[in-house]
């Protein structure tokens, strides 16, 4: 007898959610898709929308006087070219404005249509006036931000994860369960005796374990690689994560609870989440729409989830200070499980 | 057609082997009284009355669409009944629903495991719900899986993955076992190799009801048989009892090359045959004592100035006992 009669491996809880684990690790596009594509998602928007240090502005002079004012601003590197070379490199963008000497003065030649060239030229006739002695009449100093937690990356790294956080957790559900009763084998399992709670529990205890990997694995990166910052606590952006999930993984329940073939379940899960893809505010903010549908958007279980991370990694907010997604989230962890466990077809 | 009279002498014949075929003292392994299930507008289960004892291998036999798997899964408590009653062990759905899931062991129509799980693996995982039975190891013996053990499901044959549905139907080491339609899409081989496992389960003494529309499976595997057809059982009793109550133990095709309608009183005339049915230009005798009755068969089509195109026997199998009950074959269905 290889198996010893009440030990923890032949518990068929353990023996279901083991099932899950190696159906998903066998499975190389649901890997991929679970922790390879966030972050090559992060990484793609984060060269996006990197923010660049100040541009220097390509500049141009027809006399080497008028070269050297426009030298003296860090902002601009300027050459000297004769006006028919400088108007040729200006037609072809690599110079932004060309500075011409002319019996009055001096003459800008550029595009105000380009902020770039009117930011040259702006820059250019300081370092002109100011080689020409026209001192500022007002002192100012300069003091720069480049603060960590306003950049695009830093709002868009909680985005993600929200995003990553519902995918799996529908996606992942709702198609094993559904291709578990297509495939007849819901019906072969409750003709067993296993408790039917732990065939549904299986499934959210695997999730969770691999949420664990995913959520470190994806923070950590964004972490490491653009200094995303994590200014609330983390046992309260755990228990964020936790949530999200097991309220996903409540409606990929919901979801798939009635679907009998995977057409009908894909068509079921797309329509639940194609609204919140593009509502939630994974790239910008929700508050972007129209306040008619507010509280539609503010309603949906994405935004809650977003709201509530981005509380907590940008602003440090505690728990007591998001009750509204918290509890948006605690809504759709309840009613959808209740509802499907009604109305879950076995067979 | 002469079917009503041959339902009523099987009826009586049933009734006395099944008194015959009772355990003393402890008890049917399956009752059902008066069964009933209706789909939307389809009969599927009409009144149906049995028991199985103890030890035997009992097969429900028919057509697709017969009613049989309704009537298995409400034996296996898939599906409630309408109305009637069902007892397993003693035992009903109501009341000892989890009891019963542990001691019965089943396996059902089309049922796919997981393509990427390996037998081991699904074989460890249904016996990870029963609080007794055999190990993993054994179950996988008696299946003869054991070079398959750590392949994965979706690389096994048609009867390997039928054999793994055995492998997980006894694991909880069941006293009554249900099997439905455990050979159909099956090669003949492999076929023939799930019969052989069968045999061996039913010699360890396990009570088994299956189903079949293969009337050669019910022949070579089951103590006893009921026919059934649009939901209801229209015969029942042994193999042997239900092609004897054919009237006679061969039968006679013949054809003829003339489309003009034989007279067949002359034929019916002759000692030992005991009924005349034409499907398709094909003429059908059963026959008791075929060796006197073959000449006299000659000799009355000759009399009528015919001659035959074709003329063959073959013993009587259950195939013939549904054709005289229902005017049909089965492989009409």
């Amino acid at each position: 007898m290889s198996s010893p009669d009440s030990s923890f491996a032949t518990s068929s809880l353990f023996q279901l959610t083991a099932l899950r684990f190696r159906l998903f690790l066998r499975e190389p596009e649901a890997i991929f898709w679970t922790f390879v594509f966030p972050i090559i998602l992060a990484v793609g928007l984060g060269l996006a929308f990197r923010n660049r240090p100040a541009d220097v502005l390509q500049v141009a002079a027809t006399t080497p006087q008028l070269t050297q004012a426009l030298a003296t601003d860090k902002a601009l590197t300027a050459s000297t070219m004769d006006e028919a070379a400088g108007t040729k490199a200006l037609d072809t963008g690599h110079i932004v404005l060309l500075a011409i000497q002319s019996p009055t003065g001096v003459v800008y030649k550029y595009d105000d249509t380009n902020p770039d060239a009117r930011t040259a030229r702006l820059l250019a006739d300081r370092a002109i006036q100011n080689a020409a002695g026209q001192a500022a009449k007002v002192q100012a100093d300069n003091r720069l931000i480049h603060e960590v937690g306003s950049r695009y990356i830093d709002f868009v790294v909680p985005g993600l994860l929200g995003m990553n956080l519902m995918g799996p957790a529908i996606w992942g559900l709702g198609f094993a369960i559904v291709e578990a009763r297509q495939k007849k084998l819901l019906k072969r399992m409750v003709a067993s005796p296993m408790p039917k709670w732990q065939y549904l529990a299986s499934f959210i205890l695997s999730r969770l374990v691999m949420l664990t990997v995913e959520v470190v694995v994806f923070l950590g990166f964004a972490a490491v690689a653009f200094g995303v910052p994590f200014r609330g606590s983390l046992w309260e952006l755990a228990f964020i994560c936790i949530l999200c999930s097991l309220s996903f993984s409540a409606l990929g329940l919901l979801t798939a609870s009635r679907a009998r073939t995977m057409e009908a379940a894909n068509g079921l899960m797309n329509l639940v989440m194609l609204p919140m893809w593009i509502l939630s505010g994974v790239f910008f903010s929700s508050t972007r729409f129209p306040a008619i549908i507010q509280p539609f958007v503010q309603a949906l279980p994405l935004t809650a989830a977003i709201n509530s991370l981005r509380g907590n990694m940008l602003q440090g907010q505690h728990l007591n200070q998001m009750l509204v997604p918290v509890t948006v989230l605690l809504a759709w962890l309840v009613i959808p499980f209740a509802v499907s466990l009604k109305i879950f077809r076995w067979r | 057609m002469p079917e009503r009279t041959l339902e009523a002498s099987l009826e009586s014949s049933a009734n006395g082997s099944l008194n015959a075929t009772l355990n003393s003292g402890h008890g049917p392994a399956l009752l059902l009284r008066n069964l009933r299930k209706t789909y939307a507008d389809v009969v599927a289960v009409d009144g149906i009355d049995l028991e199985v004892s103890k030890g035997e291998c009992f097969g429900l036999l028919g057509p697709n669409g017969a009613g049989k798997t309704t009537t298995i899964e409400i034996c296996e408590g898939l599906t409630d009944p309408d109305s009637g009653t069902v007892e397993l062990l003693g035992l009903n759905w109501k009341a000892n629903a989890n009891e019963l899931r542990q001691r019965i062991g089943l396996q059902l129509q089309e049922t796919q495991f997981p393509d990427k799980a390996t037998v081991e693996e699904t074989i460890r995982l249904f016996r990870s719900f029963f609080h007794r039975g055999i190990s993993v190891d054994e179950s996988i013996k008696t299946a003869q899986l054991e070079e398959k053990r750590k392949s994965r499901v979706g690389g096994l044959s048609g009867g390997q993955k039928q054999r793994l549905a055995m492998a997980c139907a006894l694991v909880g080491d069941p006293e009554l076992l249900f099997l439905d339609e455990p050979t159909t899409g099956l090669d003949p081989q492999a076929r023939r190799h799930l019969w052989d496992l069968v045999d061996d389960l039913k010699k360890a003494g396990r009570t088994i009801i299956l189903t079949t529309h293969y009337m050669d499976e019910a022949e070579r595997l089951c103590d006893r048989v009921a026919i059934m057809d649009h939901g209801k059982i229209i015969a029942l009793g042994t193999p042997q009892q239900l092609i004897a109550s054919v009237g006679g133990e061969h039968i006679v095709e013949f054809a003829l090359n003339c489309d003009s309608p034989l007279d067949t009183a002359p034929l019916l005339a002759i000692a030992g045959i005991q009924s005349h049915r034409v499907d398709a230009g094909l003429h059908q005798l059963s026959v008791s004592q075929l060796h006197l009755a073959v000449p006299s068969i000659f000799e009355a089509i000759a009399a009528q100035g015919f001659t035959l195109s074709e003329f063959r026997t073959h013993s009587a199998s259950l195939e013939d006992v549904f054709v005289g009950l229902t005017g049909r074959n089965l492989r009409d269905e």
